[in-house]
């Protein structure tokens, strides 16, 4: 796997690739890309997977044929995983652990009226 | 179902139905033979996903054809105890997914092939079924609107790869090319006609030879990007429609109906 192709799984340090060792040349040489679907009823895309494809049209096809055939979704996103920024394991304490005292920021002190709808 | 209707839908014949089902079936059934070989995982599912479409615009098909004949047939009697003289599908989807060679089917498969034949044939059956979901008979009308949708996916996949294969690597191109020059011809069996045609189009207005300049723009378009060249025009006419195959459909249908005729009426 090239520079380029970086993934957030080996930005967070994995040191067994399998996709490099074991993999024939062609999918060294096609991208990863994450692919997000959204559902009929949700609101926003989610994750769902990553596939390797030659380029954008590519991966929206695949990501088609192999994450909507059960019709999950109605809107499909693939972005090229090395466009992602993943934050490091390692930064977790300084990261997250910061808010875990801060009970007050959980909107759980007031009431929301039922007209807000969903927020 | 009125009286009119049923008049209405005898109109069809049913020759034109076995044979809109025979090319569904067949073409999936080859594109099913990629299941588990597929060359990345994503294009595996994806052809099966096409052999999908496929055995489920025939079997609507055959059920329609069922209902005509009568007499105890159903979508299984259809599919696995006719033989190869009574199938009316185009020569050109029961060739193995490989160009002329000693050997038999299972010796080998080229994407290539088996992309440009899905190409080809969908560019025809997009202009059909865009035709045949304005026919005046109800089930067919209905049967083409919903297979309109999924082959114009098959188009929009066998015409992507056909532009990445021609216009990629040297090796890729050339067995574009190669697969374009031995399919091609059998092309040509499209624009002839049968009787069961000409009798059907009464109730479906679709002439198929008038579809052919449509159907050359799209071809020639994609081979245009493709930088493919298209093989000059001539030859044998295939037979296929008329019930008179090539050597390969007697092997397929051996395999495909092998099961049912050794258990007939198995369930799960």
């Amino acid at each position: 796997m090239s520079a380029e192709q970086t993934t957030p799984a080996k930005q967070a340090g994995a040191k067994n690739d399998v996709t490099s060792s074991a993999s024939p040349a062609a999918l060294k040489e096609w991208p990863l890309w994450e692919v997000f679907v959204r559902s009929k009823q949700g609101l926003e895309h989610k994750h769902c997977g990553s596939l390797h494809a030659s380029d954008s049209q590519h991966a929206l096809q695949m990501a088609r044929d192999v994450y909507t055939r059960r019709q999950e979704g109605v809107s499909i996103w693939v972005v090229q995983s090395s466009s992602i920024a993943a934050s490091e394991p390692n930064d977790k304490s300084e990261f997250f652990e910061p808010s875990s005292d801060k009970v007050y920021r959980h909107p759980t002190f007031y009431e929301i009226p039922s007209e807000v709808g969903h927020m | 179902m009125s009286a009119a209707q049923a008049t209405l839908n005898h109109t069809l014949p049913v020759d034109y139905l076995l044979h809109l089902a025979d090319n569904a079936l067949v073409l999936g059934q080859r594109n099913a033979e990629w299941s588990g070989h597929g060359p990345i995982l994503e294009e595996d599912i994806a052809l099966s996903n096409n052999s999908l479409d496929l055995v489920g615009q025939a079997r609507l098909l055959y059920q329609e054809a069922a209902a005509q004949i009568g007499n105890g047939a159903t979508e299984d009697t259809l599919a696995f105890f006719r033989d190869v003289p009574d199938f009316k599908n185009y020569t050109l989807l029961e060739l193995p997914h490989h160009a002329p060679l000693a050997g038999t089917s299972a010796s080998d498969r080229d994407f290539a092939t088996t992309l440009v034949r899905n190409f080809l044939y969908s560019a025809l059956m997009v202009l059909v079924w865009d035709k045949l979901q304005h026919a005046s008979h109800e089930q067919l009308a209905a049967i083409a609107a919903k297979s309109l949708k999924e082959v114009r996916y098959h188009l929009r996949h066998s015409r992507d790869w056909l532009l990445r294969m021609g216009d990629g690597t040297a090796e890729s191109h050339g067995r574009a090319q190669a697969a374009v020059n031995h399919l091609m011809p059998y092309t040509q069996e499209f624009w002839t006609r049968t009787e069961y045609e000409s009798e059907a189009s009464k109730a479906t207005g679709l002439d198929i030879a008038s579809l052919q300049n449509d159907w050359n723009q799209i071809v020639d378009q994609a081979l245009l990007e493709a930088t493919l060249k298209r093989p000059a025009a001539g030859g044998f006419v295939p037979t296929g429609k008329h019930s008179i195959h090539s050597e390969h459909l007697g092997f397929m249908l051996a395999e495909m109906q092998s099961l049912p005729r050794a258990h007939p009426n198995a369930t799960w």
